[in-house]
């Protein structure tokens, strides 16, 4: 296979997998790693540092968009980038110190679990109560519903700066958004609404991703020629999906991609035990 | 028009989706030179060996596009990338300066201050 073949091979199954990202609410970057070392035989320091950047250009794309709704909440999600960028450092440090195989397996059960995470019925849980500490950091808002407000205050603002902290250690660790920690952070720990939750979450995923591609760009892990035709494709994908969201059947689509993340995520636990 | 929250986002949502844009082309026009310039057998990558130090610092880089050099224009669009979340949070610090909530000035520079470390001097 010579090189255009490889970039175009690589354009289209990246385009495929925003596409899917993009329609499931699950995010391109979570099977972009799998797909490049399981597929294409890539070394997982090359395949995380092409998928977290077209993770930025995903989550930077998107940003437009969900400023128009009007759900995402600033305060909150700037208070919570210093975990994840906190935890990014510690987790884009640890790529480069422990073994391939334990990356490969921490992404396998990350996998799992975000499969598991994405069919979860969940109940909104908000409330209106003030938290001592969410109050002193204006961590609150208003819930646009209908003709009216519903005001919102975070609740268990340790636990959730705790889990974030977490999601930014996995996003450096495996170069991925972390997108179903950063929402559970939010919507289980802090109870915040839904639409609150993962709106702001993509606002935090780029600057989080940011945080560690630093790390990665001086430890040689972007590789301009395997990066370009995957973030391109990403983009692209991801572009195409938010548009065609609202016809699509998202429940259908989203058993079908999470079962396929699960094949994924068991194939690199299992490769990786096996020492392959 | 005041300064208020939803203004910051929606300025902060424009220079994102432009940021990417700029990058995606600049990425684009590197990839295409670079299918160009290189028609070998598809690059071996399952061995990690690091990139070459030359597309690792900015100097090189800017040299690398002033010649020519496919790798280092996908560089540059990278880059590129990477610094539109930073500038995101750079326009937040500004915004909430002119809405002089300091404690939100605060935190936004705690999180420009990590962010420029992890860029600058953590190694």
């Amino acid at each position: 296979m010579n090189e255009l073949w490889f970039a175009l091979i690589l354009f289209v199954s990246s385009l495929g997998a925003g596409l899917l990202g993009a329609l499931s609410g699950l995010g391109g970057g979570v099977v972009i790693v799998p797909l490049l070392t399981v597929v294409f035989h890539v070394d997982i320091h090359y395949a995380i540092g092409a998928s977290l950047v077209s993770v930025i250009a995903t989550s930077s794309g998107a940003a437009a968009a969900y400023v128009r709704e009007g759900f995402s909440n600033i305060r909150v999600g700037m208070f919570l980038e210093i975990a994840t960028t906190l935890g990014a450092l510690v987790g884009a440090w640890l790529t480069t110190r422990v073994p391939t195989k334990s990356i490969g397996i921490v992404f396998g059960l990350v996998l799992l679990y975000s499969a598991w995470a994405s069919l979860r019925k969940m109940q909104e849980q908000m409330t209106g109560n003030p938290d001592a500490m969410a109050v002193r950091l204006r961590l609150a808002g208003e819930l646009p519903v209908g003709d009216g407000v519903l005001p919102y205050v975070a609740q268990r603002v340790p636990l959730g700066f705790g889990l974030m902290w977490l999601a930014g250690a996995l996003s450096g660790l495996l170069g991925i958004g972390s997108g179903a920690v950063k929402v559970l952070a939010m919507d289980q720990a802090m109870r915040l609404p839904f639409k609150v939750s993962t709106t702001t979450s993509n606002f935090m995923i780029g600057v989080t991703a940011a945080a560690s591609a630093g790390i990665y760009w001086r430890s040689g892990y972007l590789a301009p020629s395997l990066v370009f035709p995957v973030m391109l494709g990403v983009l692209a994908g991801s572009l195409i999906g938010s548009k065609l969201l609202v016809r699509a059947q998202v429940r259908t689509l989203k058993v079908v991609f999470s079962l396929v993340i699960v094949a994924l995520g068991i194939e690199m636990i299992v490769n990786n035990l096996a020492g392959k | 028009m005041s300064w208020n929250d939803k203004r910051i986002e929606t300025v902060v949502g424009v220079m994102l989706r432009t940021g990417v844009m700029l990058a995606a082309a600049i990425v684009l026009t590197g990839g295409v030179l670079y299918l160009f310039q290189n028609h070998g057998p598809r690059p071996d990558y399952r061995q990690f060996h690091g990139e070459p130090h030359r597309l690792m610092d900015v100097g090189s880089i800017a040299h690398g596009v002033v010649t020519g050099d496919a790798r280092s224009i996908i560089m540059l669009g990278l880059l590129v990338l990477i610094a539109t979340p930073v500038a995101r949070v750079v326009m937040c610090v500004v915004g909430f300066l002119f809405e002089r909530d300091k404690l939100y000035v605060m935190v936004s520079t705690v999180v420009l201050a990590i962010l420029v470390y992890s860029l600058f001097f953590h190694r």
